[in-house]
């Protein structure tokens, strides 16, 4: 045999195992993901209420998403909340991290408190921080105005509405310092000592050590973080309900209302499309920037 | 001064220059500078918490005053007892959560371990594609392959069983793959290489190499899993229907509904019901640890 059937063999095996490990996920994906998501891209293409039979109305959903202005400015609100959330919480959810993995005593009770904000039901979180924000009884303003600061109204002005959502999906963000502390795990020691030896101080040791190693960590919770930002409404609904005017209609709660609310899940499925298209833009983004600072052992 | 810890944990030798009282001072410094983080965050962290906590103590009476009192007149631990045992089977709902959590746990483990693996390191041409197909199951709004999904059990005569829960989760998550897949990549490639000289099978290799260093991962998998299936609401409502059969999520649901204004006995059951989780996250976190792994390459 030549170098290179012997090569082609090797890489034919490699890609058999490939297919044979994924099949899990595949047959799932053929199963349970592909019809579902079929079924929506049909029913962009139809007016449906759910009690008479879907009627197809060809491009008129998508003709009507362009000249809606609210779904204009919902795309304007998402990106706002989902860029100040992932920014904020993908940085300071690390250097959270970083603390809590340090070998002091009581780590494992530190760690648990940091956790608790993300198990506490979404019902109870929402009615604790519609509390915080308040802007005369809140908890944030109080201690703003103990040193003299007036507080903003936070929720009830438009300026401030989605910044104060963006303080509490940071607060809330317990999984993305689990995946951090994972991740911190696994930077092997023999690292540390050898830029140690090299005379590298702490700030060289973070930035040349920690950083790279915990790079594909950190791309995952920046991409996930901004998959869930773009996507999320849940807790938006119950505290704002948009509101005031329409400053903190996402636009996860516009499809929500135009499909729940308003029965209309044709244009729903649109404004989902539309949201696909959106996450997958940044995603896309995020992976062409990633050639540039993620570092992998494998490539 | 804190990331200086994290580098370079408390007992390692200082380095040449400071003598060894000089670094214990700095060492003592740093140490307790990281106390003092920990505890003002920790304090802000607790609020949602200590707010449950108070809410379940007070009195139906203190429950409706506004603005809301952050301490209660009086404390009434009976809300727990009446707010559990009340008109509702909290007892079934517990356990028809531990079994559908046990199982779709248990499903999500042993099906996103191979995915995982062969995205981190095997090639093959149609990865590429596959990988973006598995990233973009997670970028489609989930409220809108709901009615399709319903649709599709419903034919199939899964409503109110617990199929439509447990079924789709042996056939994995692509959340958890992504994040596995991550972890896979960063184990330095020479273990994998000098692991096939030795005439390592590939699943060999995922057992005894990749597997025991994603420990962290693996634990951090769990705990998702756990939360995600135990606090399941949406789907949960949508396909079960008889009482003996919902979830402790469900049941906390019907409770604000049936007793729109008793926060502090829903509180109660609130906090009644985050207690497994807990327990799962303190003992998930013990795998945390720094040094377990990674000392088979010291020499390279």
């Amino acid at each position: 045999m030549t170098a290179v059937s012997v090569r082609s063999t090797l890489a034919r095996r490699e890609a058999r195992r490939f297919h044979l490990f994924v099949s899990p996920w595949l047959v799932g994906f053929v199963l349970f993901s592909a019809g579902p998501i079929l079924a929506a891209v049909v029913l962009s293409f139809m007016e449906w209420n759910l009690l008479q039979s879907p009627r197809w109305v060809g491009l008129a959903n998508y003709v009507r998403m362009v000249n809606d202005p609210e779904f204009w400015e919902s795309i304007e609100n998402t990106v706002q909340y989902g860029l100040g959330a992932v920014v904020l919480g993908v940085s300071f959810t690390f250097l959270l991290a970083l603390l809590l993995n340090q070998p002091l005593r009581f780590q494992g009770l530190f760690r648990t408190v940091m956790y608790l904000p993300s198990v506490v039901s979404g019902l109870a979180t929402a009615l604790l921080w519609i509390n915080i924000l308040h802007p005369d009884y809140g908890l944030i303003n109080k201690l703003l105005a103990s040193v003299g600061i007036q507080g903003p109204g936070w929720l009830a002005s438009q300026e401030w509405a989605i910044p104060g959502l963006v303080l509490m999906s940071v607060w809330g963000a317990g999984n993305t310092i689990v995946i951090y502390l994972a991740g911190l795990q696994g930077i092997p020691k023999t690292l540390y000592e050898a830029a140690e030896i090299d005379g590298a101080g702490w700030w060289r040791r973070f930035w040349s050590v920690t950083v790279p190693m915990m790079s594909p960590v950190i791309f995952f919770n920046v991409v996930t973080g901004f998959i869930a930002a773009l996507q999320s409404y849940v807790l938006i609904l119950v505290m704002t309900e948009g509101g005031p005017g329409n400053a903190t209609m996402v636009l996860g709660l516009y499809i929500y209302r135009h499909a729940f609310v308003y029965f209309d899940m044709g244009y729903a499925a649109t404004l989902s499309w539309a949201m696909f298209v959106l996450v997958i833009v940044v995603t896309a983004i995020q992976f062409s920037l990633a050639k540039r600072w993620v570092h992998y052992e494998f490539k | 001064m804190l990331l200086e810890t994290a580098a370079r944990p408390a007992r390692t030798k200082p380095g040449p220059p400071l003598t060894s009282e000089q670094a214990e001072r700095i060492r003592r410094i740093r140490r307790s500078g990281a106390y003092v983080l920990l505890i003002i965050s920790s304090a802000v962290f607790l609020l949602p918490f200590l707010w449950m906590l108070t809410t379940s103590l007070k009195s139906d009476a203190d429950n409706l005053a506004f603005p809301p009192q952050w301490f209660p007149d009086s404390f009434h631990f009976e809300n727990y007892v009446k707010g559990w045992t009340g008109s509702l089977p909290f007892n079934t709902f517990l356990l028809n959560t531990i079994v559908i959590t046990a199982l779709s746990m248990t499903g999500n483990l042993i099906s996103c371990i191979l995915p995982a693996y062969a995205f981190a390191r095997l090639r093959a041409r149609a990865a590429g594609i596959m990988f973006t197909a598995l990233l973009a199951t997670m970028m489609i709004p989930r409220e809108i392959t709901l009615v399709p999904k319903f649709i599709m059990f419903s034919k199939l005569g899964w409503v109110d069983t617990y199929l439509p829960l447990i079924v789709p989760e042996f056939f994995g998550v692509a959340l958890y793959i992504f994040l596995l897949r991550q972890f896979f990549t960063t184990i330095p490639q020479e273990l994998i290489d000098a692991a096939r000289i030795d005439g390592a099978s590939e699943l060999r290799i995922l057992w005894s190499v990749m597997l025991p260093l994603a420990r962290p991962a693996i634990a951090a998998i769990c705990l998702f899993s756990f939360v995600g299936n135990w606090n399941q609401y949406l789907e949960n409502t949508l396909y079960l229907r008889s009482m003996e059969k919902i979830t402790l999520a469900q049941g906390l649901g019907m409770f604000s509904g049936q007793y729109v204004t008793q926060y502090n006995q829903m509180m109660a059951v609130a906090l009644l019901s985050m207690l497994p989780i807990l327990i799962v996250f303190f003992l998930a976190q013990k795998t945390f640890i720094r040094g377990v792994t990674l000392t088979g390459i010291a020499g390279r």
